[in-house]
């Protein structure tokens, strides 16, 4: 074939980024991220079920900066793969698949991934009465 | 007969719509699907636990009692489990190339999803009943 360069996919690394093109990755990278944390969630009620110590130390790793780290990645992912997956929703019924549309919506979900964690960090402090 | 002759597609394979896959689009409408439960289920779920923030042993306790709640949770978990398969099924498709190591992948994350929701389900009725 040659003479006759085939067009290449995009490798990694000479590849411009795009927002819908990050927004696609993150998809799947919360996609596998929130897929770990259900395994948490699993081990979290074990433990709930397995009587009050079991279930004080997950709550003690869960209150530590480790734990919090993790609950805030979670929750981060589970807003941006939410609201992320109402695009893709709205894209399967036919509607925002324009250009600027589909940069519109993107960055509106990382607006609303921002908006609704802090809003469920705060309610979350303030339920511990950290204000 | 002008529009079937268009196409390379016999008219059996077209009434059929199975596609190259043979399997049709029930993976994708399964998907769909469970992305649109998993959206009230999954904000249940988040508040739930924002509110139960620092709640102690005896607090879960009493919301796993309710039926409300195991139900809710119950779906919750069958849902994200199954959808966290279908997911999960498609990124190893697309990245994992030797077909051997892409049955077992699959094969394998079906079996774990299969053990993990029966696990937290089971888990769910002791801290129920039994806690």
């Amino acid at each position: 074939m040659a003479g006759h360069p085939r067009p290449l996919s995009p490798h990694l690394q000479i590849y411009r980024r795009q927002l819908t093109s990050v927004t696609s990755i993150l998809h799947r990278l919360t996609g596998i991220g929130l897929a770990v944390g259900l395994l948490y969630l699993v081990c979290w009620l074990v433990a709930a079920a397995s009587g009050l110590e079991s279930f004080d130390r997950l709550q003690s790793f869960n209150g530590s900066i480790i734990g919090r780290l993790l609950l805030l990645g979670w929750s981060v992912a589970f807003f941006y793969h939410m609201l992320n997956g109402l695009r893709h929703l709205a894209w399967d019924a036919g509607w925002g698949f324009e250009l600027p549309a589909a940069y519109k919506t993107g960055t509106a979900v990382f607006i609303g991934t921002a908006v609704l964690t802090l809003l469920a960090w705060v309610i979350g402090y303030y339920q511990m009465g950290a204000f | 007969m002008a529009e079937a002759s268009k196409s390379l597609r016999s008219p059996i394979a077209r009434v059929r719509g199975l596609g190259s896959a043979k399997e049709g689009v029930s993976h994708w409408w399964a998907q769909r699907l469970t992305a649109l439960a998993l959206i009230p289920l999954g904000l249940w779920f988040v508040a739930s636990v924002v509110c139960l923030a620092g709640a102690d042993h005896a607090a879960i306790a009493q919301w796993l009692s309710s039926p409300f709640t195991l139900g809710a949770l119950a779906l919750t978990i069958i849902t994200a489990f199954y959808h966290a398969v279908l997911g999960l099924q498609v990124v190893i498709e697309d990245y994992v190339h030797g077909h051997a190591a892409k049955l077992t992948l699959i094969i394998l994350i079906q079996f774990a999803a299969f053990g993990f929701a029966t696990a937290a389900i089971i888990a769910l009725l002791v801290a129920a009943f039994a806690g």
